[in-house]
């Protein structure tokens, strides 16, 4: 048997190896075994909004926003929202499930893979589902021909990166959470006000300045539902009178730097939640 | 049986909770082969002890080596050697019976049709086959603590931890796993278990560490402690004043336990001393037992409800 490195004392930063990958094919696994029942309303949600929001109130909107028509400026929205939602509910309620009620992170540590590692195959995991539920509202969104630039194959790799922020975001909630309910809080007091506020079903230049820029610091989701619409259209919405190239340099450095903030963040979190 | 080779030695071990002291400055030693029961009361520190020793908690004073490695350095070499069963339900919900060990084997990187062997090997020694594609929740309890157990086993451990293995079981599961245990103790696995049941104990155990408020109070072979705390022989009888005065006189050497409106008495001389005194209360309802590892638990940690 080969003996592996001694591990340093406890730091910041996670100790990680390829056993991230043990944990992320759990999830997956599991994901597999339902796959009908998480496929199903992933499809089912961007049609429903497409047809009520698109179809029924776009009718009413007789003028174009920045040159695109109403159905087509919510696409990019959808994708966004549905990338947000698989990685967040997948890393606050379905991880806490598995931690607190399944005691699956105990199981797992039992074994050579250790605690960051567990955290970090499940942000990879949150990600993943992002990806895949994002991919899936871009399919419907490209059938309804709404999808008018060739940049729009990058959303896959961009959802995962938004969806390893969302994921990180909400394990730093898991991190905190001392019962299930307590994801209340983050759900109606910071996701559904994001849900609406980013740019998502209206733009955001309509809005104060101050509210501008308090959605661009504050809500991830304008970055993601930003860069999502400037690779689906071809081309970036304006915001705090920033150039469009300006915009979407400040929004890529935006949530790389957010998603690794907040992904070291979470585990660091989880450590001293779980560690006695 | 027993090498002299040290497998687990912990030196001033100990945990702390903030301020509430768990386990606190114990030393003790394990050597191959053995199996070494962790007794006490609830509370008493042996979940924590056996914790430690899988590196599942981390030490706050003191030193743990198991199988020559660091516990508090080396989790992952230890992990790779060690099989635990821990004392809660925590197999996977979202898989089914077979497909438990599958995951839990690649955890530790055993190829898949390897893992599948192995499962189905520890399935058929737990008598599980049959239950290999039910989901978990259709298990009963002592199916589900067997499964815990061959889970436990799926990386071929030397050493296994066993953190209550029987409780909540029927006397036909118990002794089902009691038949593992021996098994496996014959081919050579190290075995630390805690344990409620004092008859478990003695059943399976070639030493036992009584463990109180995180401190242990008494170790060595079962045999030996019962010899040396209760003695040969119990009598049991219904308290007054005027026969424990009567039973102390004719046997003045024997220990007197008064409570519950029960006398018991242990005494060291081997058979007879008690035949005489039932001849002498003739009519008087009294059982004789031969002494039993409980009588030496009681002894030790007293009667008193710990939760």
């Amino acid at each position: 048997m080969t003996t592996e490195n001694r591990e340093p004392a406890s730091s910041f930063f996670p100790k990680l190896t390829y056993r991230v990958w043990r944990v992320w094919q759990r999830d997956f696994d599991v994901f597999t075994k339902t796959i009908f029942v998480n496929f199903l309303p992933a499809l089912l949600e961007p049609i429903l909004y497409l047809a009520a929001f698109g179809v029924g109130l776009g009718s009413l909107i007789t003028g174009t926003i920045e040159g695109t028509s109403y159905i087509q400026f919510i696409g990019p929205g959808l994708i966004s929202i549905a990338v947000m939602y698989g990685a967040f509910f997948e890393c606050t309620y379905a991880s806490f499930v598995r931690m607190y009620f399944q005691k699956t992170f105990d199981a797992i540590i039992a074994t050579p893979i250790n605690l960051d590692e567990v955290i970090a195959g499940e942000l990879l995991w949150g990600a993943t589902r992002a990806t895949i539920n994002g991919t899936i509202v871009l399919a419907i969104v490209a059938a309804f021909g709404l999808v008018s630039s060739p940049l729009a194959l990058l959303i896959p790799a961009l959802a995962f990166l938004g969806g390893l922020l969302f994921a990180s975001i909400g394990m730093c909630f898991t991190a905190l959470a001392s019962n299930i309910d307590f994801f209340n809080f983050p759900s109606f007091l910071y996701i559904t006000p994001m849900f609406l506020l980013s740019g998502t079903f209206f733009q955001l230049t309509i809005m104060p300045e101050a509210i501008q820029t308090t959605a661009f610091i504050l809500l991830p989701l304008t970055h993601l539902v930003g860069l999502t619409r400037a690779l689906t259209l071809g081309k970036m919405d304006p915001l705090i009178g920033l150039s469009p190239e300006v915009l979407t340099a400040l929004s890529i450095v935006w949530m790389l730097a957010a998603a690794l903030t907040f992904f070291f963040l979470s585990i660091f979190l989880m450590r001293r939640k779980l560690v006695k | 049986m027993n090498s002299s080779e040290i497998v687990i030695a912990a030196q001033n071990l100990t945990k702390k909770f903030n301020d509430f002291v768990a386990v606190d400055h114990i030393d003790f030693e394990v050597y191959r082969g053995e199996c070494v029961g962790f007794l006490g009361p609830n509370g008493a520190g042996k979940t924590t002890t056996v914790r430690m020793i899988y590196c599942f908690l981390p030490l706050t004073e003191g030193s743990l080596s198991v199988a020559g490695m660091d516990a508090s350095t080396q989790s992952r070499d230890i992990k790779k050697i060690v099989g635990v069963a821990p004392q809660e339900d925590n197999l996977d919900p979202d898989f089914n019976v077979i497909k438990n060990l599958q995951v839990y084997a690649r955890y530790f990187d055993m190829p898949k049709t390897e893992a599948t062997r192995r499962a189905m090997d520890l399935l058929r020694f737990f008598q599980l086959e049959e239950k290999q594609t039910k989901s978990i929740e259709q298990l009963s309890t002592g199916m589900k603590r067997r499964l815990i157990m061959a889970r436990a086993l799926i990386n071929e451990p030397q050493i296994l931890l066993l953190d209550e293995p029987t409780t909540g079981l029927d006397p036909q599961g118990r002794h089902i796993v009691w038949d593992e245990i021996r098994t496996l103790k014959k081919k050579g696995v190290t075995i630390i278990l805690t344990t409620h049941y004092m008859e478990e104990a003695a059943a399976l155990c070639d030493r036992v560490i009584v463990i109180d408020n995180g401190k242990i109070i008494e170790t060595g072979s079962p045999q030996n402690l019962v010899k040396k705390h209760a003695g040969e022989e119990v009598l049991e009888m219904t308290f007054d004043e005027t026969t424990l005065k009567m039973l102390k006189e004719e046997l003045p050497d024997a220990h007197f336990e008064v409570y519950n409106n029960q006398i018991r008495i242990f005494t060291n001389q081997t058979h007879g001393s008690f035949e005489r005194i039932a001849r002498k209360f003739p009519g008087m309802p009294m059982s004789i037992r031969v002494a039993n590892l409980e009588d030496v638990f009681l002894k030790l940690t007293g009667r008193k409800l710990r939760e």
